[in-house]
């Protein structure tokens, strides 16, 4: 019984957000119909590993271009924030001197950082890693951050009484009384780099699902630009069970 | 000059909500390989005390000197066995045993620092929990752990914060006469500094028992020699004579200090002390 509402019932909601498509579809001329849309885009799901041309490639294709480059600039913010979470949990100096600016920086979009980011590197590449690294680092930061300065007092009671040395401190209780919540920022942050894929790729044009979707709409295939959306949403959602299947496991262990 | 020497310690902690007084001018003299229990009521200032003379807490004004040396930070060859255990979660029985021999041998080799935290769990009787991390063990066994960790290093003082606190009275006894057997065994005489709010407790493992008279500010009563033949059980303490005696004098020190506190606190805000109140605190 269980079960069958596990799967029934989204099924369920699955099949009323489709009939709300569909009827849109039927008030605004433009907009396919999920039939429509699925006709039209088959062919990329189908042969999801095609290149036909630069731009013109299987979904498969398209979004191994885009998490590539969400790898990367993920990476790059998780590399930058992590550190400076653990510098700022055990240094309520640094915190405090930097918590104003991080206040500041952490609602910019990543639309007002990419122009910056063409500015500094004058390539779309690094501009986008940029933005992502910059937009994704602020979970992780304060996850990081958060997770030292909620360490019990008895594990530094440990660390006092042992006379461990920082290292082996660091080593032993902080980054492991830390991971749980390292964790979290990670799968936050995954999610945040993945958000700004799209804005990064319509605004640099670069192949990927967000490049892709912003050439469709300017050669006015409207169906390609929800096959995008859909995929977009589907990628997001695996990641963010990829991530919180390693956080799950952190946190019992 | 004794083994553990405290002049004059006082501390106190300021808040928005002003300063408090904790402790005021302690003084306590502890020799080479006694066991020395300090007996008060919960929230009294036992801890800070204990942390001070430990070197975890610096004191506001007085000095420490553990065989001669001023006490500043940690010392090498102290130990400790907390309430709550203190173990590190992520790591196994052994690792946690092991991590403190690191920490006190770092040229020791990693095959000699297991061996060596084996015997000490084996000693607690734990040779067959080595390998299982602290919440797959009980309370009890936790806390063997920790006893084990902290005679691994061979310490030549021992500084016990409630150490059987937690536990249920059949494991507290096991635990006892293990910390006694420990002790006894040990390769160089251990000096035992044990804070506790059960006197029974302090009868069975002390040479002395301080009670603490709480404050704010608290402070120290006269020590109690407790001169019961060793070794004791619970038992056997409920009959003594000297036992009865012994314990009968903690008590009505601690109570009297307590009903000093009652009667200035009453004074102060016009409140009746009731006996129940009076009471409640005499059982703790």
């Amino acid at each position: 019984m269980q079960r069958l509402t596990h799967i029934l019932l989204p099924t369920v909601g699955l099949g009323l957000a489709l009939l709300v498509w569909w009827g849109a579809s039927l008030k605004v001329p433009d907009l396919p119909s999920p039939v429509r849309t699925w006709q039209e885009s088959k062919v990329y799901v189908l042969q999801p590993l095609e290149k036909r041309g630069e731009t013109d490639q299987g979904i498969a294709r398209l979004a191994y271009y885009s998490l590539v480059r969400v790898g990367q600039g993920f990476l790059l913010g998780i590399a930058i924030a992590t550190p400076l979470g653990f510098l700022f949990g055990v240094s309520p100096v640094l915190s405090r001197m930097f918590d104003p600016l991080m206040q500041v920086m952490r609602p910019i979009s990543p639309l007002a950082w990419l122009p910056l980011g063409l500015v500094l590197f004058r390539k779309s590449e690094p501009a986008a890693l940029f933005a992502i690294a910059i937009c994704s680092m602020w979970p992780t930061l304060v996850n990081t951050m958060m997770g030292v300065r909620a360490i019990p007092q008895d594990y530094w009671n440990v660390a006092k009484v042992l006379r461990l040395s920082r290292t082996t401190t660091f080593l032993k209780i902080i980054v492991p009384a830390t991971l749980p919540y390292m964790f979290t920022g990670y799968r936050l942050s995954l999610g945040i780099a993945w958000l700004v894929i799209v804005a990064s790729e319509m605004l640099t044009g670069t192949p990927g699902v967000g490049g892709f979707l912003w050439q469709e709409y300017n050669s006015l295939i409207y169906a390609h630009i929800l096959l995008a959306i859909v995929t977009i949403g589907v990628i997001g959602f695996v990641l963010d069970r990829l991530m919180g299947m390693v956080e799950a496991k952190l946190r019992t262990a | 000059m004794a083994f553990i020497d405290a002049h004059g310690l006082s501390k106190s902690f300021t808040s928005d909500r002003g300063t408090r007084h904790v402790l005021l001018d302690v003084s306590l003299s502890v020799q080479r390989g006694e066991f020395v229990s300090i007996v008060g009521a919960m929230g009294s200032g036992k801890s800070t005390l204990l942390s001070m003379l430990a070197g975890l807490t610096a004191a506001d004004s007085g000095q420490v000197y553990i065989d001669g040396q001023p006490v500043r930070g940690v010392r090498r060859e102290a130990a400790f066995v907390f309430q709550n255990y203190s173990l590190l979660p992520w790591f196994t029985a052994l690792e946690n045993v092991r991590l403190a021999l690191d920490a006190a041998c770092p040229d020791l080799p990693r095959s000699e620092q297991n061996a060596r935290a084996r015997q000490a769990l084996d000693q607690v009787g734990l040779n067959n929990a080595m390998n299982r991390r602290p919440s797959q063990l009980s309370g009890g066994m936790r806390q063997r752990v920790a006893i084990a960790r902290a005679f691994a290093t061979n310490p030549d003082v021992l500084f016990l914060d409630e150490p059987f606190g937690a536990l249920d009275a059949l494991t507290r006894e096991t635990l006892q006469q293990d910390l006694v057997r420990l002790c006894s065994s040990a390769e160089r005489p251990v000096t035992t500094v044990m804070i506790t709010n059960n006197v029974e407790e302090a009868l069975l493992l002390s040479d002395r028992i301080v009670p603490m008279l709480p404050g704010p500010p608290a402070t120290l009563g006269a020590p109690v020699p407790v001169e019961l033949p060793r070794p004791r059980t619970t038992a056997q303490l409920a009959h003594e004579e000297l036992a009865t005696h012994v314990r009968a004098h903690v008590v009505a020190t601690l109570t009297a200090a307590m009903g000093g506190r009652r009667r200035r606190a009453s004074a102060a805000t016009a409140e009746p002390m009731t006996s129940i109140e009076l009471a409640a605190e005499e059982r703790t």
